[in-house]
């Protein structure tokens, strides 16, 4: 074999393997990825039954119950519109009424949603960006709600989430 | 008065890496010796006045100052002393702080063992390392200092946040801290190399005991941070394909690759400018790793709260270094000789191509990582790319990888006997068979992927061991002669052995723990009691225990297997008064090397509690893995050629000398 021969099948497998990573990645990114939705975007923007979701929010007070067998209903708003959430496993420590929450589900023909993931903070002083995102679209965000630290708004807490929106 | 001392070291310390960062560079370019022998002290008293900092801070938060703002915010004086101390990097001020005494902590290494480096490089090396020390101590002072004062001290601090009063605090973030600034030698030695033009096979052996520690410690660190997670979360996972856990795993992929491309420079004298590219590439996605996880633009159980400047200052500091490593790669790899080429089987040739399966499954996971925080910046859209992409993405790719890798240690250098390797593999293709076909006998065949994952790893445990027996002819020479033969081999290979079949124990754990875990979700009164995997698993009753701290829920389970008991469980509900908080403890026990897992949810007034059960078989071996790879690595590090320090060994005789 030459010199010229073993670069090429070299530089042919590299090429291989990387148009096969591409490939796969692309096919993914179409197809294997969640959106996520505040509960008005699900209303306004029509998302389709069927679409897998994630919804963030607070979780409406007085609205959790808790059946027998481990199904949880509750609903998760952000001042404007509230979307009901069925959801069968255990609930984060941190989940509470009133508070962040992020699920993660199939929508349902009835504009509710059936949930696999619950996610809560982890910290009481720490509120995802999603729900974030989702409180400022609605007009709900105060910084007195945003928990930078000390439980006292930071400065520019609210400069830093419309930044990096 | 002690915290003043500690803040005014690590200023001295800010003061003293600018020095290092400049100096010495001056006196590499000039050619001038009394220049250059000033990074090794500077290096070195740098290490101490971190230090100096870093324990005036330990502290601080041991005698409870609640003066200090981060001690108030952290800490509490109910807290037990482990978590006092584990709580200084608990936060995130305290754990920018130990990243940094980590990095002077590798420095003052270099500093101190490498007096056999040329004087030229070892500047070169501290120069790099000066200014990454440099931009963290800015930062630190700057944005994220943990020695600031409160005007009006509380009385009592605020607590540690409970998931992470663990012990897991005390070793998973410094261990995944040295090896993530592990990373930053390898790159100082790379840019060292492109500004000095020059680079050899010796580089090669210079960097490369730097880079195996740093992938050892990232190995461990990524473990027990599965491992933690699993049991602390309560979902009964090891992996998320969380940004923050792939901001680990970039670095051990990067890391991996640079360690087997190291081995081809070293002995082939060639992929020199590959090895350089990579080692930059590693460091650089220790600092994305940095930036996603302390920055605050991720959900996760890694964010601290946090303030938003310090996001923008990190991302500055990481285009700075990373741009201007790749911009000085991109001016200056042309001077350095190119390698030759070689055949593509061999055994260079099978390290080219785990570079480029490694390269590609790495690829997949800054794609998968870096795409939602694009696509969100530019577009507002915000997504979440989850398992399900890594399914489709990173386990395509990785499985013909994890296929080959037996085939690599079996080929000569330079021309390799593909058939004679095929024939050596016999015998672990059979037994991997015999595995999957026993697998299948219990499982049954409905799951063919899984089956075929069972083999893989297997394949890989049974390659391992092939080779060793390849070596230590087994068979043919008397069996005492193999012993002899074993005590002669160099620690690097049985290190190979070892990691490569860790490898292989990690895939069965993943493979069999996730297909064929078993679960159940319960509201239990007690008295009642659930099946499970053969086990039958009754609650008993509930005792409350209050503490100082938190009061504690423990609801206890006995679990039987064909009437006998075996086993006592009591998973636990903890509620902190103080911030008013609820965590859960789950219960394990081990059966063989599979676990039954149990977490909580609610507990109701009428004695009702929400229970989750899992049966996990094999899901010790994830981890049990993790370590054998980890050893593996230890005995090539301890292997004589690659000591650190040790700079030229004859080469004579590589066979015949003995390990020690």
């Amino acid at each position: 074999m030459t010199r010229r021969q073993r670069r090429l099948i070299l530089i042919g497998i590299a090429g291989v393997v990387l148009v096969i990573a591409a490939g796969l990645v692309l096919y993914a990114l179409s197809d294997r990825i969640v959106f996520f939705n505040s509960p008005t975007d699900v209303v306004e923007k029509h998302v389709s039954p069927g679409t897998r979701i994630r919804l963030g929010g607070l979780v409406v007070d007085g609205s959790v119950e808790k059946a027998a067998n481990g199904v949880v209903h509750f609903k998760v708003t952000d001042g404007k519109t509230a979307i009901p959430v069925t959801y069968q496993g255990l609930l984060p420590d941190l989940f509470r009424e009133g508070q962040g929450v992020v699920a993660e589900g199939v929508l349902d023909p009835d504009a509710s949603l059936s949930a696999d993931t619950v996610l809560a903070k982890h910290d009481e002083r720490y509120m995802p960006p999603e729900v974030v995102k989702a409180l400022k679209q609605s007009g709900r965000w105060e910084d007195s709600a945003g928990n930078y630290g000390n439980g006292q708004p930071a400065p520019g807490a609210a400069a830093a989430t419309e930044a990096k929106p | 008065m002690i915290v003043e001392l500690g803040h005014f070291a690590l200023v001295l310390a800010l003061g003293l890496a600018l020095i290092q960062s400049s100096v010495p560079l001056l006196g590499a370019l000039r050619g001038d010796l009394r220049l250059m022998v000033v990074a090794a002290p500077a290096a070195l008293t740098q290490f101490l006045l971190v230090g100096l900092a870093f324990a005036a801070l330990v502290h601080a938060y041991v005698v409870s100052d609640f003066s200090l703002l981060t001690v108030a915010d952290n800490s509490n004086s109910a807290m037990p002393l482990l978590y006092k101390i584990t709580g200084v990097w608990g936060n995130h001020e305290g754990s920018m702080l130990l990243w940094v005494l980590i990095l002077a902590l590798y420095g003052a290494l270099v500093a101190a063992f490498g007096q056999n480096l040329p004087e030229k490089l070892k500047a070169l090396v501290l120069s790099v390392q000066g200014w990454i020390a440099s931009a963290f101590l800015l930062f630190i002072l700057t944005t994220s200092n943990p020695f600031l004062r409160v005007a009006q001290p509380p009385v009592e601090g605020q607590d540690l946040n409970p998931v992470l009063q663990d012990i897991g605090l005390a070793i998973h973030p410094p261990l995944l801290y040295l090896g993530y600034v592990g990373c930053s030698i390898s790159f100082a030695f790379a840019l060292a190399a492109l500004i000095d033009g020059r680079i050899d096979a010796a580089w090669a052996r210079w960097a490369r005991p730097w880079t195996l520690a740093a992938w050892i410690f990232l190995t461990l660190g990524i473990a027990m941070g599965s491992y933690w997670a699993y049991y602390e979360l309560g979902w009964g996972g090891f992996w998320f394909w969380d940004p923050v856990e792939n901001a680990s795993l970039m670095p051990w992929l990067a890391t991996t690759a640079l360690l087997h491309s190291a081995i081809v420079m070293e002995k082939r004298d060639a992929l020199k400018i590959w090895t350089v590219l990579l080692a930059i590439l590693a460091f650089s996605l220790s600092l994305v790793g940095t930036f996603l996880v302390r920055s605050g633009v991720l959900t996760s159980v890694h964010a601290f709260a946090s303030d938003p400047t310090r996001g923008v200052f990190i991302l500055a500091i990481l285009v700075v270094f990373i741009g201007g490593a790749l911009s000085l790669f991109a001016a200056r790899a042309g001077t350095l000789a190119p390698g030759g080429v070689f055949a593509p089987i061999s055994r260079e040739g099978a390290l080219v191509l785990n570079n480029i399966f490694l390269s590609a499954v790495l690829a997949t996971v800054v794609v998968g990582t870096l795409y939602p925080l694009a696509l969100s910046a530019l577009t507002g859209e915000v997504i979440s790319v989850g398992p399900p992409f890594y399914t489709l993405t990173f386990v395509p790719l990785a499985a013909p990888l994890l296929f080959l890798v037996p085939f690599g240690p079996l080929l000569a250098w330079k021309r390799g006997d593909l058939l004679a390797a095929a024939q050596r593999l016999f015998a672990a293709f059979g037994a991997a068979l015999l595995v999957a076909i026993v697998a299948a006998a219990f499982a049954g065949t409905a799951n063919v992927l899984a089956l075929a994952g069972v083999w893989l790893g297997a394949w890989l445990i049974g390659g391992a061991l092939s080779e060793l027996a390849t070596r230590l002819r087994v068979g043919t020479v008397p069996l005492a002669a193999s012993a002899s033969r074993l005590a002669g081999l160099p620690r690097s290979a049985l290190g190979t052995t070892l990691a490569h079949a860790g490898l292989g124990v990690t895939v069965l754990g993943v493979v069999i723990a996730t297909t064929w875990s078993s679960e159940a979700i319960r509201s239990m009164k007690p008295g009642e009691t659930v099946d499970i995997a053969g086990y039958a698993v009754t609650l008993d009753g509930y005792t409350n225990t209050p503490g100082d701290q938190f009061n504690e829920t423990d609801i206890h389970f006995s679990v039987r297997s064909g009437g006998a008991l075996v086993a006592a469980m009591a998973p636990s509900k903890r509620t902190f008064a103080d911030r008013q908080t609820t965590t859960t403890e789950v219960a394990l026990k081990n059966r063989g090397f599979s676990q039954l897992y149990i977490s909580l949810g609610d507990i109701a007034a009428d004695g009702t509690a929400t229970v989750r059960l899992y049966f996990k078989p094999f899901v010790t071996f994830i981890w049990l893995g993790a370590i054998l790879m980890a050893l593996g690595g230890l005995l090539s590090l301890s292997d004589r050629r690659l000591r650190v320090g040790a700079p030229r060994v004859a080469r004579a005789k590589p066979q015949a000398a003995p390990a020690e």
